[in-house]
C-alpha cells in the first residue's frame, strides 16, 4: 500500500485526512482505487476521457509522473504519492 | 646565515609564473578568478573591475569564501607584485593551490596601462553597523550588502506574504521596495499583516507600509503603485524591478504576472497559501519553468479556493514570506541554490516540508519561445475566470 499525500483543497472529499493508504502496483490504479473509496475525488481529479486532470500535478516521491509512465508508473509499498492542484491566496 | 627578504622574494619570484597586467585583462574577460591581496583602504582607492578582495594578512583564513576548489587557476596582484608574490607562495606551499600566478607590477602598472579601474562605493559608518552581521558573512561582505543596496525588488501586495517580506527585505537594506496594492488596511488583516498596525485600519496599505518600511530602514526607498496590478500596467511597471514578489491571490493575475516576467526576463518568487499549508517555488525566466510549464491551466472553481475568502493561520504567511525572502536574498546575492525548478510544499500542521521537481515544458506556450515573439495580447491569456468564480458564490 503506497501513501498519498491529500493537498488541502481535496481533504474535505477524503474526510478531512492529510494522507491515506490506497491498494495498486502504479498511478492509475492507486488513484482510482481511492476515487473508489472517496468518490468525490473521482471528478477532481480524472476527466471524462478517464485520464489525470490538467490541472492536477501528481509526483511518485519528488517526480512529476507525466515525465515517468503517466499513470502506469509503477508505484512501490516505500512510495509516496503526491496530489499537487494549483493554489492561488495571499495577499488579501 | 640566512638569506635575505630580497633574496627571499627573488627565490619566490623564480617559482611562480608572473603575468603581465594585459594577459590578466584578457583572463578577467574569460571570467577568471582574479583576486586583490592588498589592504583594506588600498581596495578602497579602486581595484581591477570584477577582481575579488582577500587581503593579504587574512588569505588563509578567508580564500575559502572566494575559490574552494584548489586546481582552478588564481591571479593575485597587490600594489607592485611583491605582496601578491608572498601571498601565491603562501597558497601554493601552505594551502595546496595548484595554478597560482602573481601579476607583474601589481595594480600601479595597470592603472599606468590606462586599464579600466572600478571604484568601490563605500558605506556610512551607520551603513557599516547596520549591516554589521552581513558584513561578517562570506556569502554576502561589503560587495553583497552594496548588491542588496542596488537590488529593487517589486513585492506585489502588500499583505499576508507582502508583510514579513517587506519587513525582513527592508531590514536587508534591499535599497527599493516596490509594492502594488490597492487596498486599505482592515481589522481582519492586523492577525498576519504585521506590517500595519491597529491605529492604521482604514489608511491604504501602500502608505501604511511605507510608515513601517521607513522606520526601521531608511536606506531603503518605498516605491508605492497603489492599484490593482491588471495587464493595462503591468508592462509599465514591471521593468523597473530585478525581482518580483509573487503573494497574489487569484490565478488570472498570476498567468499574467507570468507570461509578464517571462517576456522580460524578471524572476519570480512565488508563494500560495491556505489554512496551514503553503508553496513556494522560484520562477526563472529560461533557467527553469515557468509557472505555466507547472499548471498550464487553472483548476475549476470548486478547486480553486482563491475564489473567495479563507481562513488562514496567521503565522504561516510569515512563514512563507519569509521563505520568499530568502530566496529573494539569494538571487540577489548569486548565493546557494535558488528554488528554482522545484517547488516546496510546508504543512504546518504535520511540521513537514516536502519538494518535489518542476521540469520546463517544451511545449509551453509562453516560455518555449522567443520572449520578443509575446505580444501583448497573449499576456494572461486565460479563461472567463472572474465569472467562473461569480457562479460558485
Amino acid at each position: 500500500m503506497a501513501t498519498i499525500r491529500i493537498p488541502p483543497v481535496l481533504r474535505a472529499s477524503v474526510g478531512g485526512e492529510r494522507e491515506i493508504r490506497a491498494d495498486g502496483s502504479n498511478v492509475g490504479e492507486i488513484l482510482r482505487a481511492m476515487a473508489e473509496a472517496h468518490p468525490e475525488t473521482q471528478t477532481q481529479l480524472f476527466g471524462s476521457d478517464g485520464d489525470l486532470n490538467r490541472y492536477v500535478n501528481v509526483y511518485v516521491n519528488d517526480e512529476d509522473v507525466r515525465v515517468l509512465d503517466g499513470l502506469d508508473t509503477p508505484v512501490g509499498e516505500a512510495d509516496t504519492l503526491v496530489i499537487l492542484p494549483a493554489m492561488a491566496g495571499g495577499s488579501r | 646565515m640566512s638569506p635575505s627578504g630580497a633574496e627571499v622574494l627573488r627565490q619566490i619570484k623564480d617559482r611562480i609564473d608572473e603575468v603581465d597586467p594585459a594577459l590578466v585583462r584578457d583572463q578577467l574577460r574569460d571570467g577568471a578568478l582574479v583576486i586583490d591581496v592588498r589592504q583594506d583602504d588600498e581596495w578602497a582607492t579602486g581595484h581591477l573591475p570584477g577582481a575579488r578582495h582577500v587581503p593579504k594578512s587574512h588569505l588563509e583564513s578567508r580564500i575559502e569564501g572566494v575559490a574552494t576548489d584548489r586546481s582552478q587557476p588564481v591571479v593575485l596582484y597587490c600594489a607592485s607584485g611583491q605582496r601578491s608574490a608572498w601571498a601565491a607562495r603562501t597558497l601554493i606551499e601552505d594551502l595546496g593551490f595548484e595554478h597560482v600566478s602573481s601579476m607583474t607590477g601589481g595594480f600601479t602598472l595597470w592603472k599606468d596601462r590606462g586599464y579600466e579601474v572600478e571604484v568601490p562605493r563605500f558605506m556610512s559608518a551607520e551603513q557599516r553597523d547596520r549591516y554589521s552581521r552581513h558584513l561578517l558573512l562570506n556569502e554576502v561582505g561589503a560587495e553583497g550588502q552594496q548588491k542588496l543596496l542596488d537590488a529593487k525588488v517589486l513585492l506585489l501586495g502588500a499583505g499576508g506574504l507582502g508583510s514579513p517580506a517587506a519587513l525582513y527585505l527592508a531590514a536587508a537594506g534591499i535599497g527599493t521596495l516596490g509594492i502594488v496594492d490597492d487596498d486599505v488596511v482592515d481589522l481582519s488583516n492586523l492577525q498576519r499583516q504585521v506590517i500595519h498596525s491597529s491605529e492604521r485600519v482604514g489608511v491604504s496599505k501602500v502608505d501604511s507600509a511605507e510608515q513601517t518600511i521607513n522606520a526601521l530602514n531608511p536606506d531603503v526607498k518605498v516605491e508605492k503603485h497603489k492599484l490593482r496590478l491588471g495587464a493595462d500596467n503591468i508592462m509599465d511597471i514591471l521593468p523597473n524591478y530585478d525581482i518580483v514578489v509573487d503573494g497574489l491571490d487569484n490565478f488570472p493575475t498570476r498567468y499574467l504576472l507570468n507570461d509578464a516576467s517571462v517576456r522580460l526576463r524578471i524572476p519570480v518568487v512565488s508563494a500560495a497559501i491556505l489554512g496551514f499549508d503553503g508553496q513556494l517555488s522560484v520562477f526563472k525566466p529560461y533557467e527553469g519553468p515557468c509557472y505555466r510549464c507547472l499548471f498550464p491551466v487553472p483548476p475549476p472553481a470548486e478547486l480553486a479556493p482563491s475564489c473567495g475568502a479563507n481562513g488562514v493561520i496567521g503565522v504561516l504567511p510569515g512563514t512563507m514570506g519569509l521563505l520568499q525572502a530568502t530566496e529573494v536574498i539569494k538571487l540577489i546575492l548569486h548565493i546557494g541554490n535558488p528554488l528554482i525548478g522545484r517547488l516546496l510544499m510546508y504543512d504546518a500542521l504535520a511540521a513537514t516540508i516536502t519538494a518535489v521537481k518542476i521540469r520546463r515544458d517544451p511545449n509551453c506556450p509562453i516560455c518555449s519561445r522567443d520572449p520578443d515573439d509575446i505580444t501583448d495580447d497573449e499576456l494572461g491569456v486565460f479563461p472567463d475566470y472572474e465569472a467562473f468564480c461569480a457562479g460558485v458564490h
